[in-house]
């Protein structure tokens, strides 16, 4: 910008922000991971005042502040709600291209939550399609413990 | 004068712990917030806008206004993110201010927070500074510190032990705190015997970690008093920014509070602050700053610092009692630091303190440090603005 | 609302990669080329609001590199996290509380320095889903399939915004992509998350901007041309995207109605003369007109095929080339306002709309516009 630096060579300072994280879950997300892992079971929070279920639970409801929540399992089938293939490997992508990500709403839940859809063979999924969790052998207590939802007839 | 003057009718804290594993971040700001309403009788509908701030790399969380909504009730609401380093709490709360004073709402409700426990605190905070000249030499937040110790015991021949008492003081007062982390009387002896962590500075000099939330409802002239019987008055504000690099900083005295300071008594009115003021809530993250800084506020005069804190004029019962909460020494849950300082001194304009209580606050002063020597400030008051 | 104006602009040109200038140096020039058009000097400044975010710059407090370059030094200072729009706002509302007469609002980003897609894969939740790797990019085709299944929004459609912008572009001089495209140009372009083209995506960019708020009498004193602001409001709907109606922006729809409330806009589509929207995706102009009220529900696409958005159109939409032809994150909704105030003193240039005397800006934080800024602008 200034002409005295028009002859400077262009220098570049290489870092990165490497700070460790260990997130609590809270014993909200504790209990909705231990029933995943020990049950298969994928479990939510209903408002008693909206009578909302949220999937993902909440602790107290975002649109009431309601805090005494009840717990209630929902199905691990649901309706595709959008989708997208991704081609490119994005930085951020955990596995390799092509991925597909999905927003499923299950059965008894009012809100959707984001997986992978079974890929390669289901490129000609539509949003309404139906899928089921599959839930991997080994689990840990996370949401990898779904390996991905896989379109169902 | 502001379109609309403005007070805090609730406060709100969570108990502060170094660790609170049985909630997330989104559950433990719910946690100050749903006190906060409680405190000032209101519900998550009667707030008009959320502001909100942490700092990022503490949690590596990106865009924590929008993930933070299910706890801060910001769901179709107006919510915004101020953030400034340490400083963030005081930052919030000047804000909140602005927010209310300029009539765009007519609640707001602020919030600081921060979950340290999550993650390497010192190895965020040395990202804060240049990446290519100050971050590979300066290391965290306390070589600053001990820079600035080392500079004033060099000009003022204060001593470790001076710094000792200001340590001993906060920890004492936090023992009327049921909020505060550290919650334990200590001595001038445990001080001086404790690790060395950067000369001059002592482990017990210095502040802990800590998880925990703030939240603190502002409100305008028009309903403030239908709200509470006793506002804390936000008077004015005023901060100072001032370096960007380390090597510019006038080591040994905090400009950036001596200048905040001398804009606030100014717009008040304040000619003599140690006898207007009636009690400091200090952002002070060690011990040094409670001798060094006093000075840098006017409350006394250059190199008198230690003096006074001897005289025991700061201790609770004293002149110009400070950190009554036991202050960031006892606690740190840095992006509500500020923030804490702030509703603690409302607490004891609303004469709400309970065990911590100065008596007959009129005028209260709130700080914020971070940043690279930054300083933030509210007066608080009982009574209405005149101007 | 109090009388308020915008009173100078300046914004550095986009580029792919400022490899020459540091965060301070863009900021330094952005805030001189405001101060210049505002006909003031750096003393007139009360105090300053910096816009910036800690991920995206690689640094814990992040306004600290560029507290100098503000001329903060000795003023009242204070930063916001999030898009420039959000930044202006704290900055207003800070000449209206009264405690100051003007206010400096920057806000910059430098894209060339770090990854996008491992910055926005920060915004997802630690606990539930950062892990599955998804970013910006991947959420958004998401919300583009769900928006072209609600409206029947065709590829074709959304490929003529990326046309529109990329040929508005050829008129700013400040603009990172001007190109002469076609439709099939887009469709033809690599499939990086279906269904969005890479030449559906903004690209991501280096650039600052500059804007100076002042209120009262402050708004005449200096001999610029003062906008007026007529209306600011911001709302943010749920965070899960899974809680969200992803295919509409209902928090838009609330900020623009009450925007547009405190400016007495009644018929917002025959009120407004040209707006610019963040269109960090072609489907998120459509998406954000209809959502403002700017097109009749889910005909944004029809409209714009029928040229209603061009330069010449009933409302030109980002006549500027948008965001879609050079995108600095943060500083994208700032340039949005410092646009519109360039469409309303008449001195857009080659891309300047007839006529123009009401104009809307917009800003979105967070990921699939989970929370929205509008703007509503008139002419002096
Ligand atoms: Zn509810």
């Amino acid at each position: 910008m200034t002409d005295i630096f028009s002859d400077v060579e262009p220098m570049v300072f290489k870092s990165r922000i490497n700070v460790p994280y260990a997130w609590w879950t809270g014993e909200t997300a504790e209990r909705f991971f231990l029933a995943l892992r020990d049950d298969k079971k994928i479990m939510g929070t209903r408002c008693p005042v909206c009578e909302k279920v949220f999937v993902p639970p909440r602790k107290v409801c975002p649109l009431c502040f309601h805090e005494k929540m009840a717990w209630v399992e929902v199905s691990s089938e649901g309706v595709l709600e959008s989708f997208t293939i991704v081609k490119r490997q994005l930085a951020a992508l955990t596995r390799k291209a092509p991925v597909i990500f999905g927003l499923i709403k299950l059965d008894g839940a009012d809100t959707s939550i984001l997986h992978y859809i079974e890929n390669p063979g289901h490129e000609d999924i539509k949003i309404g399609t139906r899928v089921a969790a599959k839930f991997n052998e080994e689990r840990s207590g996370s949401m990898q413990d779904i390996a991905c939802f896989r379109p169902i007839s | 004068m502001p379109k609309k003057r403005v007070a805090i009718v609730g406060t709100g804290q969570t108990y502060h712990k170094s660790h609170r594993p049985d909630v997330n971040g989104q559950e433990l700001i719910n946690e100050a917030v749903q006190r906060a309403l409680k405190d000032a009788d209101l519900t998550i509908k009667d707030i008009d806008a959320v502001v909100i701030g942490n700092m990022d790399h503490f949690e590596g969380i990106n865009y924590v206004d929008c993930w933070s909504v299910d706890g801060s009730g910001g769901t179709m609401k107006p919510v915004i993110k101020l953030t400034t380093g340490g400083t963030t709490g005081s930052t919030l709360a000047i804000g909140g201010y602005h927010l209310v004073a300029s009539g765009f709402f007519e609640k707001v409700l602020v919030i600081g927070w921060e979950k340290n426990s999550e993650s390497d605190t010192t190895g965020a905070i040395t990202t804060a500074f240049d990446p290519v000249w100050d971050r590979l030499v300066f290391a965290g937040a306390i070589s600053g510190l001990a820079a600035e110790a080392q500079a004033y015991m060099a000009k003022y021949g204060a001593t470790e032990k001076d710094a000792a008492r200001v340590s001993v003081r906060d920890r004492k007062h936090a023992c009327n705190n049921p909020h505060a982390q550290l919650r334990r009387e200590i001595t001038i002896e445990d001080v001086l015997a404790s690790p060395m962590l950067a000369d001059p500075i002592h482990l017990l000099d210095v502040c802990p970690r800590t998880d925990g939330a703030c939240a603190v409802i502002m409100a305008s002239e028009d309903c403030a008093g239908k709200v509470t019987s006793t506002p804390d008055w936000i008077w004015t504000t005023a901060n100072r920014h001032k370096y960007t690099y380390l090597g510019d900083v006038n080591w040994g005295e905090l400009d950036s509070i001596a200048e905040a300071s001398r804009e606030i008594y100014a717009k008040a009115g304040i000619r003599e602050p140690r006898k207007e003021i009636d009690v400091i809530e200090l952002y002070q993250p060690y011990s040094f700053a409670g001798i060094i800084w006093i000075e840098d506020l006017g409350i006394v005069e250059k190199g008198k610092g230690a003096e006074y804190i001897w005289s025991g004029a700061t201790d609770m019962g004293g002149e110009l009692p400070i950190n009554p909460s036991g202050g960031v020494i006892a606690c740190n849950p840095i992006g509500a630091t500020g923030l804490i300082r702030c509703a603690e001194a409302a607490l004891q304009v609303m004469g709400k303190a309970e065990a911590r209580q100065v008596p007959d606050v009129n005028f209260a002063i709130s700080t914020g440090f971070g940043g690279c020597m930054w300083s933030d400030m509210l007066l608080h008051g009982k009574r209405k603005p005149d101007f | 609302m109090d009388k308020a104006a915008v009173i100078g602009v300046g914004i550095t040109k986009i580029e792919a990669n400022k490899i020459k200038e540091t965060f301070a140096d863009m900021v330094w020039e952005a805030v001189n080329k405001a101060l210049s058009d505002a006909k003031m000097t750096i003393d007139d400044i009360d105090n300053v609001i910096t816009t910036s975010n800690d991920f995206w710059d690689g640094r814990t407090i992040s306004c600290m590199a560029v507290g100098d370059a503000s001329g903060a030094r000795h003023k009242n200072v204070s930063c916001v996290e999030g898009d420039g729009t959000f930044g202006a706002f704290y900055g207003l509302a800070r000449v209206l509380s009264g405690s100051y007469g003007t206010t400096l609002v920057t806000a910059h980003s430098k894209g060339s320095e770090s990854v996008s897609s491992l910055i926005t894969n920060a915004a997802f939740d630690p606990i539930y889903d950062r892990a599955l790797g998804m970013d910006m990019v991947s959420a958004c085709a998401l919300q583009a399939r769900a928006y072209m299944h609600r409206t029947g929004t065709t590829p074709e459609q959304m490929a003529m915004v990326s046309v529109k912008n990329h040929g508005n572009a050829k008129y700013n001089p400040l603009s990172q992509l001007p190109m002469d495209i076609t439709v099939q140009d887009v469709l033809e372009s690599e499939m990086i998350s279906d269904p969005l083209h890479k030449l559906d995506c903004s690209p991501v960019s280096d650039g600052c901007c500059a804007v100076i708020i002042a209120n009262g009498k402050r708004t005449s004193r200096y001999g610029g041309v003062p906008v007026w602001i007529k209306g600011v409001a911001f709302c943010a709907d749920s965070y899960f995207i899974g809680d969200r109606e992803i295919s509409k922006a209902v928090a838009l729809t609330k900020a623009a109605k009450n925007a547009f409330s405190m400016a007495q806009i009644t018929d917002p589509l025959s009120e407004i003369d040209v707006a610019e929207v963040y269109d960090a995706f072609t489907y998120q102009e459509l998406m954000w007109i209809e959502a403002m009220g700017l097109s009749e529900g889910g005909k944004a696409g029809i409209n714009l095929e029928k040229g209603h958005y061009d330069i010449k159109g009933r409302l030109p939409v980002n006549p500027s080339g948008g965001l879609l032809s050079g995108h600095p994150v943060i500083a994208g909704g700032l340039i949005r306002i410092a646009e519109i105030v360039k469409q309303l003193r008449g001195e857009a240039g080659g891309y300047q709309v007839a006529g123009a005397r009401t104009g809307v800006a917009h800003g979105v934080n967070g990921l699939c516009g989970q929370s929205h800024c509008v703007w509503v602008l008139t002419a002096s």
